[in-house]
């Protein structure tokens, strides 16, 4: 969607509180909209961080009365929910917004309107589904939602009515900012950048946008057909009239495990672009990353039943299944060999952002190589439902993809705000982390294995489990002290930080060409890309690093045309989050009015000046 | 097609890597997304197919020859859309005019029908929660009418936006945008009238 | 509304009216077809390889000629090819688990 001219002298009028937070409300800028998902998210990790507390202050001793049954199911069900659909995954919508146009030396996404839309659909949803831990109606049957748990029979409040619509609204704004990076990567590469120049991070980005695309609908169709159960009376998942539970599992599973890719392979982006520049070395098996990427995305779509091996779908399936699950294990040892050969050899600048990758690869080795155990059917039997398979996912999600995630947060942080990050405080940070999550994650394994089922909210004396619970208990407080020091070391670096230079790392692609933070317009001149690792070619030649760098003050800028402005996408995702929400409670004409808003802002949308 | 003027304008602006427009790429990757939307709800409808309880079961209330009706008339408003489009890119707005109205009206009438079927099965006693037939019939059905709907508000925009001179040959292409989405819908039915209907129970 | 810079080899002339309206035909001979196999007993054995086939290529009708798959850019067919193929992979598979 072009967008019409308007000139940089006029985006800058005297600024009041008001016009500057009209002018975040109304913002299209991708780097705005990126730390708009950043901000947000961090938050909810804050939330979801507090959740895992609690579940842990619950198990920290047997018998524990801390909190009651039905909370205890509503704690854990919103700790993985929110961890997932609000912090992982806006979390890497947050680097994705704010470093592919970057990365691939555009000035922008493709649709900037578009995009402002997916954040406020993302921002409305998560206050949907927040709402319910506030007014303690939160889901409750898990972040899977099992059916027939979930009919009105057996779930008579608001909760699941919270799950259907907040994920349904949530899951739209990733449609929308999927379908924007897929073209935005597709068309709005820097002349010269081919395919196999994209840095691995964008790579990654369209990978995960193209799983999304293709794994959400279904989530959405179980989502719709739960909704028409709950709400309008139908029977999709009603045993005693025929509806199988068993299809919202697969429905939902052919979601659920292309999105636990989703979420990892963004992580594999930041290790890719982290390991080289620490390393001084260019990515190893560059090629071999990209294929091995789309091999896990593909094969993704193969393995759902391996979630579902203990419902009795039959030998054959199970043995079909536990088969693909082994597959993945390929191209996903192809990249971890990938980053020890980068890591082999290289001139390792020990820091924090490398710290977190190298614990990245430790854990999530862990991680993976526990998921390949559950990929044997009678080994997974014994497994299934035990806090085995929590310490299994833990290790891929917390030490793999949200370790990765702070380390890019110590990698870009520098460039989005202008500020360095203290790294003698990232480096504790990381010690206390990796020790806790050890802590907290690794005896789980002891005793999923000794049989201490998932979910229970407490347990007995003489089951033997209460000292490695306690254990854990103190890992997951030495885990949050981390994540509070690093919210110190961010809030100071954004009051008196040093200042950081264009270029802190050393680093090799694109956005470290640009000041730090990056002008509203990116980059002066559309960078010419003739290398995989732009920057360190042109500093090796010693070329004219580009004139962002020198200037970079907006006097090149004068004819730059940039996207107006616009409120309408935020109305847009009021209108859609007012009908979700209204459906909660059923009140129609609400519905109404909120489709209404909707659709008319759309229909504005569209009209607005774009030629 | 003339776009090569309008192109020039903004050529630095709007220059793209593959040299395909972005709303297009856009559009032909949502409809990859929709398959599956689609495929999920056909995907229900097929595994549930035989498992009700209770009738009415649907060789007993499906009408089939209304329903090719129906059918045939959403796939002839598929070629008013293409002829609607070809007109535009001739630069004949007024035929283009005639063209979208018909097919909008086309895309009403298959909606009539299917508001006829639904108060017709509903009076053989089917409802949305009488059976799982009922269920996933209505769903699948409805949703797709959904689509229908939302394509039907859209032609009407761009014959309404074609009066105040933004819909022209240069920018056809936001018709044929449109029309991408509107024949979408129309294979979509294809897919359901055979699976749904036609297929022996 | 964004333009390919300058004119490149992705975007062919779209065929004209003649072409729309002779795919038109062949669909319509197409969905009587379905229609009447579905009526005549003696093909009752064969009736559901008979109306796939008929609805796939009707299917492939529309979608070459009416969305200009054949004329346009292969990426474009390459994009929806793959969704195609994963959600047509997956009900297969969900129809087979469940017939298994």
């Amino acid at each position: 969607m072009a967008q019409s001219a308007f000139t940089l002298e006029r985006s800058a009028p005297q600024e009041t509180a008001l016009s500057r937070l009209w002018s975040w409300l109304t913002t299209v800028d991708h780097k705005r909209i990126g730390k708009l998902y950043f901000f947000t998210s961090l938050f909810y990790l804050l939330v979801g961080g507090l959740l895992a507390l609690l579940i842990r202050t619950q198990l920290a001793v047997p018998n524990n009365d801390f909190l009651s049954p039905d909370t205890y199911n509503q704690v854990f069900t919103m700790h993985g929910a929110v961890m997932i659909f609000l912090v992982v995954m806006p979390l890497n919508a947050a680097f994705f917004n704010y470093f592919v146009p970057l990365l691939i030396g555009a000035r922008d996404v493709a649709f900037p309107r578009l995009n402002a839309f997916s954040y406020w659909v993302f921002l409305f949803g998560s206050l949907l589904l927040a709402a319910s831990i506030v007014l303690r109606t939160a889901p409750n049957a898990g972040w899977f939602a099992y059916a027939n748990l979930t009919n009105n029979t057996f779930s008579p409040g608001h909760n699941l009515d919270y799950y259907s619509m907040g994920l349904q609204v949530l899951g739209i704004s990733s449609i929308a900012s999927s379908l924007n990076f897929v073209v935005t990567i597709i068309n709005m590469r820097a002349p010269g950048m081919t395919m196999m120049r994209v840095p691995i991070f964008a790579w990654m980005t369209l990978i995960t946008s193209g799983l999304l695309l293709l794994a959400l609908p279904s989530f959405s169709v179980g989502l719709i057909e739960l909704a028409f159960d709950r709400l309008f009376g139908a029977v999709f998942f009603e045993p005693s009239a025929g509806g199988d539970p068993v299809l919202w599992q697969h429905l939902f599973w052919i979601f659920g495990h292309p999105e636990v890719y989703i979420l990892i392979l963004p992580a594999f982006g930041y290790i890719s672009e982290i390991l080289p520049t620490f390393t001084r070395k260019p990515l190893f098996g560059y090629p071999f990353m990209v294929y091995s990427g789309i091999a896990i995305a593909i094969l993704g779509f193969g393995v759902w039943a391996h979630h579902m091996f203990t419902v009795g779908l039959g030998t054959v399936p199970n043995a079909v299944f536990g088969t693909t699950t082994m597959l993945i294990a390929i191209p996903t040892g192809v990249k971890i060999f990938n980053w020890l050969g980068t890591l082999w050899g290289g001139s390792i600048r020990i820091s924090t952002p490398l710290l977190f990758a190298v614990g990245f690869l430790g854990m999530f080795t862990i991680g993976g190589i526990s998921g390949v155990m559950h990929a044997s059917v009678p080994i997974d039997y014994w497994q299934t439902d035990t806090y085995f398979v929590v310490a299994h996912f833990h290790y891929v999600l917390f030490g793999g993809a949200l370790f990765a995630i702070f380390g890019a947060i110590y990698y870009w942080f520098p460039k989005m705000f202008g500020r360095m990050l203290n790294d003698k405080l990232g480096q504790v940070q990381f010690w206390i982390m990796l020790v806790g999550f050890n802590l907290t994650f690794f005896p789980m394994h002891l005793l999923g294995i000794d049989g201490m089922p998932r979910r229970i909210y407490t347990y007995t004396e003489e089951m033997g489990w209460a000292t490695w619970n306690l254990v854990e208990t103190i890992g997951a407080y030495m885990l949050g002290v981390g994540v509070l020091l690093m919210a110190y070391n961010m809030f100071t670096s954004l009051r008196s930080g040093q200042p950081a230079p264009a270029d802190p790392w050393d680093g090799r692609t694109l956005e470290w060409s640009i000041p730090s933070p990056p002008p509203v317009y990116n980059f002066a001149e559309v960078p010419v890309v003739s290398s995989r690792d732009e920057l360190w070619e042109r500093k090796l030649k010693k070329q004219a690093v580009p004139a962002a760098v020198k200037g970079g003050s907006g006097e090149e800028a004068e004819g730059i045309h940039l996207p107006p402005p616009s409120i309408v996408p935020m109305i847009a995702a009021f209108g859609l989050a007012l009908a979700g929400g209204s459906m909660v409670f059923k009140e129609w004409i609400l519905v109404g009015i909120g489709l209404a808003i909707l659709l008319f802002s759309i229909i504005a949308w569209s009209l607005e000046p774009n030629e | 097609m003339s776009h090569a003027n309008a192109a020039a304008a903004h050529a630095d602006a709007h220059r793209t890597s593959t040299g395909l427009s972005h709303n297009k790429l856009l559009m032909w990757t949502f409809l990859a997304s929709d398959c599956m939307f689609f495929g999920s709800l056909i995907m229900t409808y097929m595994v549930y197919r035989g498992r009700s309880v209770t009738g009415p079961y649907p060789d007993e209330i499906f009408n089939i020859p209304f329903t090719s009706v129906s059918a045939a008339v959403l796939l002839l408003s598929s070629l008013t859309m293409v002829l609607a489009l070809a007109a535009l890119q001739r630069g004949k707005v007024k035929v283009f005019r005639v063209w979208i109205l018909a097919t909008a009206l086309l895309g009403t009438l298959f909606l009539g029908g299917q508001y006829y079927e639904f108060t017709e099965f509903s009076q053989h006693g089917l409802g949305l929660g009488t059976n799982l037939f009922g269920s996933s019939f209505f769903v699948l059905t409805g949703i797709h009418g959904t689509h229908v709907g939302l394509g039907i508000i859209w032609l009407l925009t761009l014959f309404a936006l074609s009066f105040r001179g933004l819909v022209r040959q240069d920018n056809a292409e936001k018709v044929e945008i449109a029309g991408l989405y509107w024949h979408f819908v129309d294979i979509v039915w294809i897919v359901i009238f055979t699976f749904v209907y036609l297929l022996p129970y | 509304m964004s333009h390919p810079g300058g004119e490149t080899s992705v975007e062919h002339a779209h065929p004209g009216a003649i072409t729309y309206v002779k795919v038109a035909a062949i669909l319509a001979i197409l969905t009587i077809t379905e229609v009447s196999v579905y009526y005549i007993p003696a093909l009752m054995t064969i009736i559901t390889p008979v109306l796939i086939v008929l609805s796939i290529a009707k299917f492939l009708l529309v979608v070459a000629f009416y969305m200009h798959l054949k004329f346009d850019s292969r990426l474009f067919t390459g994009i929806f090819a793959w969704g195609m193929f994963v959600a047509i992979a997956i009900v297969l598979a969900m129809i087979a688990l469940y017939a298994y």
